[in-house]
């Protein structure tokens, strides 16, 4: 029961409490570039789910048997960027292969997540609090689905943006980063929840 | 020595890589919250990126074209460790408070991008000393950036109270949305230069010339795009960059009233040697996704 308990304090608090864009700023990449619509920002919010969750089961497995066992840990930085950019790869692969329909959905994006900071981030966030494969596991998911709350709410934002008289030097980025802070500010409301 | 001179020059103002390039936003953000922070990060990196380049540089004539974006990210990512290992032992207050974002520094855009656009193609030293300048010009960035959200956020610079009595700090500017809106300031405060050298009718695209408006996303779109690109691209001939930069903006400036989409995609087809490999690729990458759907 406990553990469940624990599970749970994790799951709230990698999604919303500290979220990982907005204030991690992991991610921010594919963030504010794949926002414009929140069509593809929730194509992007499903991909990333399901690599981060695959990669931080792997990058688990891996810390466990390998470097743990061999008592390698201070080669984890290369070990995980290496690992991730590898699965991604095979991913899509199979993806491709096996399931067709799946691959129409996630494919476009996949090669956008490889070597984002996020999935990185989440497998060195895992191993420094000494996270188990499963509550690893846990964790991941809900980075994952911080990442796409906020995306998909920034891109809802956006799209509104868009009928807006934005001035001429905040045309753009400035505008959206101006968001971003205001959906920080509304995201710390979070940290009374823990 | 005075082409090493010129890449320092260039690396702190010509091709700044937080105020002129807009790379490596992620720890720009993420650190900043103090000016001490900031430096230390700057540093940090700048210590992974001079070493980076050389080796890498040295390395230029065996790693094969088609394997080079692996082979510089295990470079990379040796050296951040290393780099790491000596923090925890000599530093351990700073590599604490910056935390997971020393790792992070593997997949820093300017690094990877630097590796690629200049440390593949040039002699040893002139990349060691374009990746000091690259490397003192993100730390002067990061510094300031630092300085300006503690003196808001806490009244201090580098722990000294210099605010009135009276004032009463701006605990936001400490905070993550803080980071957010310094750097929508700076972007406009970009923008607005751009927008201004571009009524004078002179070469605006130099400014933010990595990236369209959309640039403060890291490269790793762009990188991953090149992991694709690897096998059918041809090795980058060995002009500098800075060079390329130089004719592509002409380039852009001769073309009178096309809007700067066609104006990429033109480049992009007619002299796919002067493209610039750097985050733009990403953008035109998403880009391109966002219209097929």
């Amino acid at each position: 029961m406990d553990n469940v308990k624990d599970l749970l304090v994790i799951l709230i608090g990698s999604s919303l409490v500290s979220n990982v864009v907005l204030s991690q700023f992991l991610g921010l990449c594919p963030f504010l570039g794949v926002s414009r619509k929140v069509k593809t920002a929730a194509g992007m919010g499903g991909a990333v789910i399901f690599v981060i969750t695959l990669a931080s089961f792997v990058a688990g497995v891996i810390n466990q048997f390998v470097l743990i066992k061999f008592q390698v840990q201070y080669l984890d930085t290369i070990v995980f960027i290496l690992v991730i950019a590898a699965l991604v790869q095979f991913v899509e692969m199979f993806l491709r292969k096996a399931m067709p329909s799946l691959y129409e959905a996630l494919g476009v994006y996949l090669p956008l997540i490889t070597t984002n900071c996020a999935v990185l981030g989440v497998a060195i966030n895992n191993e420094q609090a000494e996270y188990g494969i499963l509550t690893g596991m846990v964790n991941g998911f809900a980075t994952a689905v911080g990442f796409t709350v906020s995306i998909v709410i920034l891109a809802g934002i956006r799209e509104k943006i868009e009928y807006n008289d934005v001035p001429k030097s905040f045309q753009g980025m400035p505008i959206v980063l101006l968001t971003a802070g205001l959906m920080a500010i509304a995201f710390v409301g979070f940290s009374g929840l823990l | 020595m005075n082409k090493a001179g010129e890449r320092l020059y260039n690396g702190l103002v010509k091709e700044n890589p937080t105020f002129v390039l807009m790379l490596g936003m992620c720890p720009t953000l993420a650190v900043t919250t103090s000016a001490v922070n900031g430096l230390g990060m700057g540093l940090t990196t700048m210590a992974v990126l001079a070493l980076s380049n050389l080796f890498i540089s040295l390395l230029r004539k065996v790693i094969p074209g088609r394997v080079r974006i692996p082979a510089f990210i295990v470079v990379i990512a040796s050296f951040v460790t290393v780099v790491q290992l000596l923090l925890e032992a000599y530093l351990p207050a700073l590599n604490k408070s910056l935390g997971v974002y020393i790792p992070l520094i593997v997949v820093n855009c300017i690094i990877l991008g630097r590796a690629e656009s200049y440390a593949y193609s040039n002699p040893p030293i002139p990349s060691l000393f374009d990746g000091i300048g690259m490397g003192l010009g993100f730390s002067f960035a990061l510094t300031c950036i630092g300085a300006f959200r503690e003196l808001l956020g806490a009244g201090k610079i580098f722990g000294v109270a210099l605010m009135p009595e009276g004032f009463e700090p701006i605990r936001i500017f400490g905070q993550a949305p803080g980071a957010f809106f310094v750097l929508a300031m700076l972007v406009a405060l970009q923008n607005y230069i751009k927008n201004r050298r571009k009524k004078e009718g002179k070469p605006y695209e130099k400014i933010g010339s990595g990236c369209s408006e959309d640039c403060m996303n890291c490269s790793d779109q762009g990188c991953k795009r090149r992991f694709y690109e690897a096998g059918t691209e041809k090795r980058a001939t060995a002009k500098s960059t800075a060079k390329r930069a130089d004719s592509a903006a002409k380039k852009i400036t001769e073309q009178p009233a096309q809007s700067r989409q066609d104006g990429t995609t033109k480049r992009r087809t007619e002299q796919p040697v002067q493209r610039q490999p750097e985050p733009t690729d990403g953008f035109e990458y998403i880009d391109l996704v966002e219209e097929e759907k």
